[in-house]
């Protein structure tokens, strides 16, 4: 194994997650550095999402070895991964639907001091300070998505884990969700992206994971999208 | 048939006071079923160990103890109980139902409804299922109050006045504060309130101790209005569990609200058509169920 780098703040290696029975992820190598914006593209079912929830622990069950900014966090309890430093914006958005806008961006406990405040994330996104009386599940689609990133910046976490945040969102509001990356990258957020829409993604990231069955199929940096152009189209097929 | 109103009134009062109870006990139900996904069939063993833990430490702890003047009086009572039995409800969840989560509701039922069992069968050892009378009741609230168009006992009042302050504080630990909205969204995504970092299991368990310490409350505060028995508990849950069904599963403000209209329109129904009395509440519930399956104040 290498050496860990000093920047390293994720390292997964042959990471392996299952369902149930089922064996979803074999043997998954990454690593993200401090301050990068890192892709995993696939087609559905590569296992993109798997790899950011089994990195929370939030499958049935998981083996090899995850470190987050230099904790093992393989045996972890899910409670406890939080507090190493990691936000999470599921698929799903995960809004809660009895609690209004506010509660909603209260509710992750800080991991850190050095968070957002709820000022900062309000000018960064001016709808939810509008809203926030409302009950959650009552804003639009991409309000929604704004909220399920709004509300991970507050705790200190450095590490953002953002599953297909673009995904059945208008042009316009994928565009702002493309400033709202760009901001996070230039606080110093390092963020993995599991994005499906790559025109989204290909300006944004410093390097693209590709996975496929499960695994990593290629990783290539920002400067080598061009050549790589018909890998990623056949990995993709888009 | 002519019937005074004031013997409405006076029904209505004291059903009032028995559907405070109802509305504590369906509280804790509400509240364990929403995060837990547990029906908590024990939950009237739980109220009635409320009423036992008061009656034992008044009268027989001390001598247990070789220490004749030892009494644990109504206000420790109303204190010590929740906490003694919440303890043994979370020595139950750690031990018991934690091995449940993930499976159906019915497994949860079938154990809470043992764990009653093995109660209720281990009081009925050692005491009267007649009731035992608690002859606890302080000094202070001896006696009636006029309400103008009734007399009302003080100590009924006082159990009233307290049950309704529990529920509200309860209601408004819930649904206004930081805490609150913690379980609010534990009870909706569990997984997803963990990954955050929170605890969730720890949550779990202090829950589901809260909610059997508001049942063991509510046992206490009726151990001097009805006698203590082994079985006061079974005959409660019953109706305590109408008036969940009625209210819609794991809202607060639907079990508080049903609870008291319930425990009035029971009292009602004493003076109005008394052999309705004991099924006035199944009556609601089965049109409650063809109208609104998910209960009043439900969701879906």
């Amino acid at each position: 194994m290498l050496e860990p780098h000093a920047d390293e703040i994720l390292r997964v290696s042959d990471l392996h997650a299952y369902y149930g029975e089922s064996h979803v992820l074999h043997g998954v190598d990454l690593t993200v550095n401090r301050g990068e914006v890192v892709t995993l593209l696939g087609r559905n079912g590569s296992g993109r999402t798997t790899t950011l929830r089994a990195i929370l622990g939030l499958v049935t069950s998981r083996s090899g070895h995850i470190s987050i900014n230099g904790h093992q966090a393989i045996d972890l309890p899910t409670h406890k991964i939080a507090h190493l430093g990691v936000g999470y914006c599921p698929e799903e958005r995960g809004i809660f639907s009895s609690l209004t806008v506010e509660e909603n961006l209260l509710l992750p406990p800080k991991i850190r001091s050095d968070g957002m405040s709820l000022d900062e994330i309000y000018e960064m996104f001016p709808n939810l300070k509008e809203r926030r009386k409302s009950q959650g599940t009552k804003l639009s689609g991409g309000e929604q998505q704004m909220l399920a990133i709004a509300r991970i910046l507050r705790t200190g976490a450095s590490l953002l884990l953002l599953d297909e945040i673009t995904e059945g969102l208008a042009p316009v509001i994928v565009r702002t969700l493309g400033d709202v990356i760009r901001k996070l990258k230039e606080r110093g957020y390092t963020i993995v992206l599991v994005e499906q829409n790559f025109h989204f993604a290909a300006p944004l990231a410093d390097r693209h994971y590709v996975m496929e069955h499960g695994r990593v199929a290629a990783m290539i940096d920002k400067e080598d999208l061009e050549d790589n152009k018909e890998l990623i189209n056949r990995f993709l097929s888009v | 048939m002519a019937i005074s109103a004031n013997a409405i009134l006076t029904q209505a009062m004291l059903g009032l006071n028995n559907g405070a109870f109802y509305a504590m006990l369906s509280l804790g139900l509400a509240v364990i079923f929403g995060l837990l996904n547990i029906v908590n069939f024990a939950h009237g063993a739980f109220y009635m160990l409320g009423a036992f833990v008061a009656l034992i430490g008044l009268t027989q702890l001390g001598p247990w103890l070789g220490m004749p003047d030892l009494q644990i009086n109504f206000w420790w009572a109303l204190l010590i109980a929740p906490l003694v039995v919440g303890l043994l409800g979370i020595l139950i969840e750690r031990t018991l139902l934690r091995r449940l989560y993930g499976l159906d509701h019915l497994y949860g039922l079938l154990l809470t409804f043992g764990v009653a069992l093995v109660l209720q069968g281990f009081f009925t050892n050692f005491y009267n299922t007649a009731g035992t009378p608690y002859p606890g009741k302080p000094e202070i609230l001896d006696g009636v109050v006029n309400l103008g168009f009734m007399y009302f006992p003080k100590y009924r009042l006082f159990a009233l006045v307290v049950s309704l302050l529990v529920c509200f504080a309860t209601w408004y630990l819930i649904e206004r504060t930081k805490l609150g909205a913690i379980l609010r969204a534990g009870t909706e995504k569990p997984k997803l309130v963990e990954a955050f970092g929170v605890n969730v299991p720890l949550l779990i368990t202090l829950t589901y101790g809260f909610g059997v310490a508001l049942a063991a409350f509510a046992g206490v505060l009726a151990a001097p209005i009805y006698a203590v028995s082994p079985l006061m508990g079974a005959d409660l849950i019953i109706v305590v569990f109408a008036v969940v069904v009625i209210g819609g599963m794991g809202s607060i403000m639907g079990a508080i609200v049903t609870g008291l209209a319930l425990g009035m329109i029971e009292g009602v129904t004493k003076v109005v058509y008394p052999p309705a009395a004991s099924t006035v509440v199944f009556l609601i519930m089965a049109l409650v169920l063809l109208v609104r399956p998910a209960g009043l104040f439900g969701k879906e």
